[in-house]
């Protein structure tokens, strides 16, 4: 089962598949009934998806997971933001409906694998164990977004482009004639318009409070006119006038209405705590590589509370919680985003949560 | 039988036929389906509508299949709200609904019935203008519009505005490729160029935005509702690119058979006035005034002489209301009593012509005789 986005991605998948002699039905998920004009969700994508099916001549099929969206990756996208936390929905899209609802649904069908265009590669080692490291094409490495997967997952997934190059995958699709072939990579969460925006998403679904900014001391210096649109680490958009010392958002309280400035210093730490953990092949301790966002240079740290005995089962959410040491000291991570363990070559997943 | 009424319908391309006949009783199922049956007659409208972008000239994903050149039309109007100008010459099916708003605008022709860019550039800086339309190809007379002249007016005067072309008359003349980005919407009836009746296209630029007339199962992206016309929109596709494919021989063709058809008139007869002139008009176009008949008396004798023509539009001829396009013009009253629209098409002969020739001399003789 290929799960057909309407990109070149999983178009050229489609086509590899077939030459690996593979028997391939495509599949495309209506994940989002609003507006919509980027990413996989729109009309136009699932018309894409539909005329390369054509083109290569294998069935094509259109699952509505709308419901499954709304619950895992919508509704808590809207209400982590009332909590100050700034999720990554594409994670938990890939976490909860392609890799969960999807693989379970071509299990009952009786298929032996979904089949992505993520750039991402599965490999095995010598005793046999499934690994997943990251793509051929650095530029697009997509690990860091499919860093759940664990061995059961990873069994059953295919990545039939993670180990070509994203020139190579246009070559293929022009090669062939594949309609996508020069369409552009959407970068967008695509339940949210260009036009709109996160703000008109947001604003049509929760009430906005302003918030007062304050400085490491408590002093106030302005206004926000909502604190759930502020993250830690922004620079603009928080009221304050020009020139003077750069000064970042340290901290967002959002049931407080209080978002903190300070200097770049007060936004480093020496350490994190990273909970809902998974891990690709059990859990790892010690020094890893650790990325904090999409295309984000990795950093050396420590993985302390990560052995089995010491994991904290019992966290209040029922999921793993891994406290990340730096090995120097490192700009604050905005509660949910996705955080990911590599290993010391820097190649491979080794599991990954989310910053708490 | 002689056809001269092309420009009402022309008869279907044998292609079209054969072409729509595996979606009737073969591939039937609804190509809104989840089933392989119904992928099939999906997959027949996905290629359809590539070569209809094709030959018009715009992305698939602008082309909208609907019933009629009416629907394509009223679609537009109807769906977009705010002020409505148009000329004074379009077919009734843009006419009725911008007279009917409170806020539409018909503006005035030249005499050879091209809107006049003064009085629609006057009409359009009017603030809430929200939607020009101005046919591509006159559907009684056969005036190709200045496309591009309009649209510098209306973007320059009335930037806000979705221009819409009626452009039903215009497959067989004009290079559709060249009007497309001239416009953001356009509308097509299949039977007008060799498909079947019932079929039809509106197309809308990338973020054109227009309510849709139709709304139930949300077919064709939720811009018109309704099960597809699966063989209809065949048929459509595959009449237009023949039509495309033989424009420009057909177009010298027949326009060499309407110089000799209207040449032979006006030779013959006294008091046959050429309505417009033949550079500004269609190749397949003989629109004719005769002095000193009435054209209802004529098409009588026509048709009783198997020669088959109109007044005016189809749609007027049933009534015989005089023409709104002849008088938007400014023809006399009198000599478009006399109106005779002759219209040749892909299966028009030198016989047909000749023989149309000779039965309306007749006829226009035994009619003035009679009279005086």
């Amino acid at each position: 089962m290929l799960a057909m986005s309407g990109g070149v991605d999983s178009s050229v998948a489609g086509a590899l598949l077939l030459d690996a002699g593979h028997d391939v039905v495509g599949v495309t998920m209506k994940l989002w009934g609003g507006d919509s004009d980027t990413g996989c969700c729109s009309v136009s994508d699932v018309d894409d998806a539909r005329r390369v099916a054509q083109q290569l001549d294998i069935d094509h099929l259109v699952f509505n997971f709308g419901d499954d969206f709304d619950r895992h990756v919508v509704d808590p996208y809207v209400r982590d933001h009332t909590l100050g936390v700034t999720p990554n929905p594409c994670i938990e899209c890939n976490r909860h409906v392609k890799f969960d609802r999807l693989l379970t649904r071509a299990d009952q069908l009786g298929f032996d694998a979904v089949a992505t265009g993520h750039h991402a590669r599965i490999g095995r080692t010598n005793d046999g164990r499934l690994t997943l490291e990251r793509g051929a094409d650095p530029a697009k490495d997509q690990s860091y977004v499919v860093h759940m997967l664990d061995q059961h997952a990873l069994a059953r997934t295919l990545f039939p482009v993670g180990s070509i190059d994203k020139a190579e995958v246009r070559r293929i699709a022009a090669d062939r004639g594949l309609r996508t072939a020069s369409k552009p990579d959407s970068q967008d969460v695509c339940f949210i318009t260009s036009t709109g925006g996160r703000e008109t998403f947001l604003g049509d679904r929760i009430e906005f409070r302003p918030g007062r900014v304050v400085d490491t001391s408590g002093v106030e210096l302005g206004r926000v006119e909502s604190v759930e649109m502020v993250t830690i680490g922004q620079r603009r958009g928080i009221g304050l006038p020009g020139g003077g010392p750069k000064r970042y958002v340290v901290d967002v309280d959002v049931p407080g209405t209080t978002v903190t400035v300070g200097d770049e210093r007060d936004l480093l730490d020496d350490a994190l705590t990273v909970g809902a953990v998974s891990w690709t092949d059990g859990p790892v301790h010690g020094d890893v590589l650790v990325q904090a966002s999409a295309h984000g240079a990795t950093q050396r740290a420590t993985l302390s509370g990560a052995s089995p005995v010491d994991v904290d089962v019992d966290d209040v959410d029922g999921a793993v919680n891994v406290d990340v040491v730096w090995h120097t000291p490192q700009r604050r991570i905005a509660p949910g985003q996705s955080v990911v363990f590599y290993d010391a070559a820097d190649t491979r997943v080794l599991g990954g949560g989310i910053a708490r | 039988m002689t056809y001269l009424d092309h420009a009402a319908s022309t008869p279907m391309r044998e292609r079209a036929v054969a072409a729509m006949m595996p979606y009737f009783s073969g591939s039937y199922a609804n190509p809104s389906g989840s089933h392989r049956f119904a992928r099939e007659a999906r997959r027949a409208i996905d290629e359809a509508r590539d070569d209809v972008a094709g030959v018009l000239g715009v992305a698939p994903g602008s082309v909208v299949f609907t019933s009629c050149g009416t629907e394509s039309d009223n679609t537009v109007l109807a769906g977009v709200a705010g002020g409505a100008v148009c000329s004074a010459a379009e077919h009734h099916a843009v006419l009725h609904p911008i007279e009917d708003r409170a806020d539409g605008v018909v503006v005035g022709t030249d005499p050879t019935g091209h809107v006049d860019l003064d009085q629609l550039a006057a009409a359009c800086a009017s603030p809430g203008v929200a939607v020009v339309s101005v046919m591509a190809v006159n559907n009684e007379v056969g005036t190709i519009t200045d496309l591009r002249g309009v649209a510098e007016v209306v973007r320059r005067v009335a930037p806000q505005a979705v221009l819409h072309t009626d452009a039903v008359q215009a497959p067989c003349w004009l290079d559709l490729r060249t009007i497309a980005p001239l416009v953001d919407a356009m509308s097509f009836s299949a039977h007008k160029f060799g498909g079947p009746k019932g079929i039809g296209v509106l197309t809308l630029a990338p973020g054109i935005a227009v309510d849709p007339l139709i709304v139930g199962g949300g077919q064709e992206r939720e811009r018109r509702s309704g099960t597809h016309n699966v063989a209809g929109i065949v048929g459509l596709a595959t009449a237009l690119l023949e039509t495309d494919a033989h424009r420009d021989r057909e177009l010298v063709r027949l326009a060499a058979l309407r110089d000799r058809l209207v040449d032979s008139l006006t030779g013959a007869l006294d008091g046959v006035v050429e309505t417009v002139p033949r550079d500004r008009k269609v190749a397949g176009s003989a629109h004719v005034c005769i002095e000193g008949i009435e054209n209802e008396a004529l098409l009588f004798l026509l048709d009783e002489a198997d020669v088959c023509a109109s007044a005016a539009s189809a749609c007027a001829s049933g009534a015989m209301e005089p023409s709104h396009v002849l008088a938007a013009m400014g023809v006399d009253r009198d000599l478009a009593l006399g109106a005779l629209r002759l219209t040749l098409g892909h299966t028009t002969t030198d016989a047909d012509v000749d023989r149309a020739s000779d039965v309306v001399v007749d006829a226009v003789r035994r009619l003035r005789e009679r009279s005086s």
